[in-house]
């Protein structure tokens, strides 16, 4: 069968912070597994948001900046804005039967995705191993990435 | 076109080794079809593949993992033992339903 033992794998780098940002990586990786393709997430700046543990229910999305969101920059730096444009997209998230990011952590690892914190990030946010989700492998420099992405096809999000 | 031999007939598959008549499947064609994965049918992988099926009766499309493991109860650690590399499709193809559509 054409999706057996593949050989292929593929490293993506979460470097953002907004819920728009954040689930693109999450659901890549988590594809790549139920096709039977290996894969790495490593989080940087941001991103490392995404797996730590005070933070990731938190994540939100602004209507501020982003034209995609149909609405303008004056009425979206509205206090409230934010917060609710956030609820509106977990919503419809939810709706699709996606759970949010730390279920779907907690997923992908389950279904053997690899996860790194970045050790540049961590120290940067004052931040220790234990502020991070337990489902890392471990916290790692920009070079321990490049041995990890070996023979990966590399997407930075 | 790749066909599977079950009980002296040859089933006709797509190129992703779906059954492509579906009225086909059979729990001899299942077994055919996970052998061609290397993989032996236990119980539980036969509670998995009733899950997919009464599923597909009910809603007229495959469950996704996440349905499987949410509702069928089935663990994500445990769906990916039971069918390894890749079960996205894998478990749909045994189960003699369609492709998946969801996307987690």
């Amino acid at each position: 069968m054409s999706e057996t033992k593949s050989t292929r794998k593929i490293a993506i780098i979460c470097s953002k912070g907004t819920l728009d940002m954040a689930y693109p990586g999450l659901v890549l990786a988590n594809a790549a597994r139920q096709a039977g393709i290996d894969a790495v997430l490593f989080f940087t700046f941001w991103g490392l948001d995404i797996v730590t543990k005070k933070k990731n229910s938190k994540i939100k999305v602004t209507p501020v900046g982003n034209p995609a969101m149909g609405m303008p920059n004056l009425v979206g730096i509205i206090p409230g804005m934010t917060t609710m444009a956030t609820s509106m997209m977990k919503k419809k998230i939810e709706g699709l039967d996606i759970p949010p990011i730390d279920e779907f952590i907690e997923m992908i690892h389950d279904a053997g995705v690899k996860l790194y914190g970045c050790r540049m990030s961590v120290d940067m946010m004052g931040l220790t191993e234990d502020d991070l989700v337990p489902q890392l492998e471990g916290v790692i420099t920009a070079m321990d990435f490049m041995d990890i992405s070996e023979g990966a096809q590399t997407i930075f999000v | 076109m790749a066909t599977l031999e079950v009980a002296g007939t040859a089933l006709e598959l797509d190129d992703d080794g779906f059954l492509v008549n579906m009225d086909e499947w059979s729990k001899e064609v299942a077994e055919e079809l996970a052998k061609a994965d290397e993989i032996s049918l236990t119980d539980r992988h036969w509670e998995v593949i009733e899950f997919v099926r009464k599923w597909y009766a009910e809603k007229d499309e495959s469950p996704t993992l996440r349905r499987i493991t949410k509702v069928g109860g089935i663990p994500t650690k445990e769906l990916y033992q039971l069918f390894p590399d890749g079960p996205g499709k894998k478990v749909a193809r045994i189960a003699g339903t369609p492709k998946p559509e969801g996307c987690v």
